[in-house]
């Protein structure tokens, strides 16, 4: 039986997802702060798939425990899904550092720290699976949300690396890039409702994306369209955009 | 936030509110007085319905299951469709359930629903032993026969106004297979099916359909249904018997838009009645699943919008036992003379319940779907008046027209459901569009 660890398991994508790979009969290892809740969608996996399900606590943040976290996980799982992340509030961002920091350790550093751990052992095993959720805020940068798109580019980009660097040794990276998810992640931000996908279909995307070992995908796929079309912009008409 | 616009199952009546999502235990920030939880609304009228409603039906995990006593804890999300997905397959069916099984568990619990075994068997509320309950005051608490009794008895049947139900803990029955043995009792009058009921009494499900048409000595003309879970040895020589608990949830038909108002006249209603009686009548006993047993309606999804775009109401009422056959056959003469059949006419007669303010009493009710059309509401204040008259009441759950006066009437112990209300709520929180209607809250 394999087993699947999501880092961030409280997540509304992760939950999701947990779902999906309980379907597949996968074993899973659900990591993060809040593990209360954690547990009862540990229970709620149990009892619907029959199949083993482990609540650890884990805090992105604290780089120090990150080693430890890593070397007491029985069994290593095969699968590994980084989905820990936080939007922040931009205004705040701008202006608090403590805020700028959380923002970017907790969507880039701190899960490149936790990454780097299971990239090793896979790379040695010759064999595993990284998805790791980005977004597309990380395309480009925009005023409303540049902080945490930042953080989100540099994690692209390290996932991109991490892939050219493991695919010849047998490992695969997916790169999630998802527009709007209606999670409580927006909860209080006004979206364009048809461009908002619901944390169901986005994670049934991700599990087939891993299935038939894709590289990049955008969840929904028309993502990559806006998103290349936004990137197309010329900096001097962008500059004067609202977008 | 926006407000969205929104009806329960009878598409009556239509409120603009703003919507919360439940996504996290928990969390909720209601308005004064104008909040209430809602499922997933197949209540008929306004007890979901408030300025702000919280949509429960996001928290909807399974947390504890024991394969000894089939005693299941969940989210109070959780529709009873899930559980019948997972559990059926397992051994085990609900306690309780309606006719439709598109419903959450905190619905079932907040109208203290009741099914075909009301007899034998009791309402949902009779199998729950814990629930946890968010207040008013923000607080989280649990509560249970023995652990603030007055608020767990307050609950249960009270329609949202105590608090949020987060979850609960219930017990489910073992069942051997998913099927059912199923009997077909044609009755030419009220008299036989009445008889039917008391021979009917040592069956764990019994309900009749009423053609509400039939008048003089075919009143009450009806088919009696009651059943028995089938065991093995029932199927053995079925092609079931290698797939005892075969469950499946399937593709539905759906009925996807408004019929134009009216295009369920009396005529409709009556080849519909007729030719469901000839179907019955001919079908006589043999096994069933137990999904077209007891969710006959929901293998046609959004069945309600037959009735066009002015929406339909439910009629419900019980009488004591001692009234109930002259007072249904007043009831039913009304309608036969009126020619407003009912789509729907579902009789059943009920065991003993004591409870605070859940509808159940023993005696007989009937469920009665009427099209909103010119001179209805009349008619209708016409049968409570009947209703009253012999000592019956009204179901909240599926209310949402009646006055207040009218309602109270039937309820006795709704000044102390009222008392603990105030003690849980001081400020007033929770209410719907139907508490302030009926001058409850
Ligand atoms: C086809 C059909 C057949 C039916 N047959 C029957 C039947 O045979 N017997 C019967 O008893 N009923 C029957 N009903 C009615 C139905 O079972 C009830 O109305 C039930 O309460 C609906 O549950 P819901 O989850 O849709 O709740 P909603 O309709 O959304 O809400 C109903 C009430 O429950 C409250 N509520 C919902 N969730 C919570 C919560 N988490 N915490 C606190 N309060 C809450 C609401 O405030 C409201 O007062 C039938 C309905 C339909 C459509
Ligand atoms: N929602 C969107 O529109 C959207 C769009 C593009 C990309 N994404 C990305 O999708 C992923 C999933 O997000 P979501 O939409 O499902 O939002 P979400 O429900 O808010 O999930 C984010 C999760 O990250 C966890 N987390 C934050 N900081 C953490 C830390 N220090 N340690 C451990 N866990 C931490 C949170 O845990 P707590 O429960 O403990 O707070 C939360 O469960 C995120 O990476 C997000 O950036 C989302």
């Amino acid at each position: 039986m394999k087993n699947c660890l999501i880092i961030g398991a409280g997540s509304d994508v992760a939950k999701a997802l947990a779902v999906e790979f309980a379907k597949e009969g996968f074993n899973l290892q659900l990591a993060g702060r809040n593990v209360e809740d954690i547990g009862k969608t540990a229970a709620d996996l149990q009892i619907r798939y029959g199949i083993k399900v482990e609540t650890l606590y884990l805090d992105v943040l604290k780089f120090d425990t990150h080693p430890d976290f890593f070397n007491n996980l029985n069994p290593k799982p095969e699968v590994v899904v980084a989905a820990a992340g936080l939007l922040g509030d931009q205004k705040v961002t701008e202006r608090d550092q403590s805020a700028t920091l959380r923002v970017i350790n907790t969507n880039f550093t701190g899960i490149v720290s936790l990454l780097n751990e299971f990239a090793n052992y896979f790379e040695n095993q010759g064999s595993g699976s990284i998805i790791g959720i980005s977004s597309v805020a990380g395309d480009r940068g925009r005023m409303k949300n540049y902080i945490y798109g930042a953080a989100k580019a540099g994690f692209t980009a390290y996932l991109s690396g991490l892939r050219q660097r493991l695919s010849r040794k047998g490992v695969e990276v997916l790169s999630v890039q998802p527009g709007f998810i209606n999670t409580k992640m927006l909860q209080g931000v006004e979206t364009p409702k048809p461009l908002t996908a619901e944390p169901e279909q986005v994670a049934k995307m991700i599990y087939n994306g891993f299935r038939s070992k894709k590289h990049v995908i955008y969840t929904p796929g028309y993502w990559r369209v806006i998103m290349f079309i936004v990137r197309s912009i010329p900096e001097r008409i962008f500059v004067k955009l609202d977008l | 936030m926006s407000k969205q616009k929104i009806s329960n199952w009878g598409g009556y009546p239509v409120v603009e509110s703003e919507i919360i999502k439940m996504n996290h235990p928990g969390t909720f920030s209601g308005k004064r007085g104008d909040t209430i939880a809602r499922g997933l609304g197949r209540s008929y009228g306004d007890s979901s319905l408030a300025e702000t409603i919280v949509d429960v039906t996001g928290i909807d995990r399974f947390l504890a299951f024991d394969d000894e006593t089939g005693v299941l804890r969940c989210e109070a999300g959780v529709s009873f469709a899930t559980i019948l997905e997972f559990f059926v397959p397992k051994g085990w069916f609900l306690p309780v359930t309606p006719g439709t099984k598109f419903i959450t568990v905190g619905g079932a619990i907040a109208s203290d629903v009741h099914g075909k075994n009301h007899h034998k068997e009791v309402c949902f509320g009779n199998w729950v032993s814990e629930m946890k309950i968010l207040l008013a005051s923000g607080e989280t608490v649990l509560c249970s026969p023995t652990e603030k009794s007055d608020l767990f008895y307050a609950t249960i049947g009270g329609m949202g106004l105590t608090g949020i139900i987060l979850e609960a803990e219930f017990a489910l029955k073992k069942i051997e297979t998913s099927f059912i043995k199923q009997e077909a009792l044609p009755a030419e009058n009220l008299d036989t099916v009445m008889r039917l009921f008391d021979e009917s009494k040592e069956f764990t499900y019994s309900v009749a359909w009423i053609d509400c048409l039939a008048k003089g000595k075919n009143l009450g003309k009806s088919i009696l249904f009651r059943g028995e879970h089938a065991n093995l040895i029932d199927i053995k020589d079925t092609p079931f018997a290698n797939t005892p608990l075969f469950y499946h949830n399937k593709g539905m038909l759906g009925v996807p838009f408004n019929f134009p108002s009216g295009s369920l006249n009396s005529l409709t209603i009556k080849l519909f009645n007729g030719f469901y009686y000839m179907m019955n009548k001919m079908k006589g006993s043999g096994i069933t699943h137990l999904d077209p047993f007891f969710y006959p309606l929901d293998a046609i999804a959004n069945w309600n919008r037959i009735y066009g775009k002015k929406g339909f109401l439910q009629y419900q009422f019980v009488l004591p036992l001692s009234n109930s056959r002259d007072g249904m056959r007043e009831v039913l003469q009304a309608i036969a003379v009126e020619g407003r059949g009912s789509f729907l006419a579902v009789l059943k007669l009920f065991g003993k319940q004591e409870s605070m303010i859940s509808f159940p009493q023993e005696g007989y009710t009937l469920a009665l779907d009427f099209p909103i059309m010119p001179g209805l509401l009349k008619f209708l204040t016409k049968l409570d008046e009947i209703v009253l008259k012999h000592g019956g009441r009204f179901y909240f759950t599926k209310d949402s027209r009646l006055d207040p006066d009218t309602f109270k009437k039937g309820y006795p112990r709704l000044a102390e459901f009222l008392e603990i209300k105030k003690k849980y709520d001081p400020d007033g929180v929770f209410s719907s569009r139907q508490s302030k209607r009926l001058e409850l809250t």
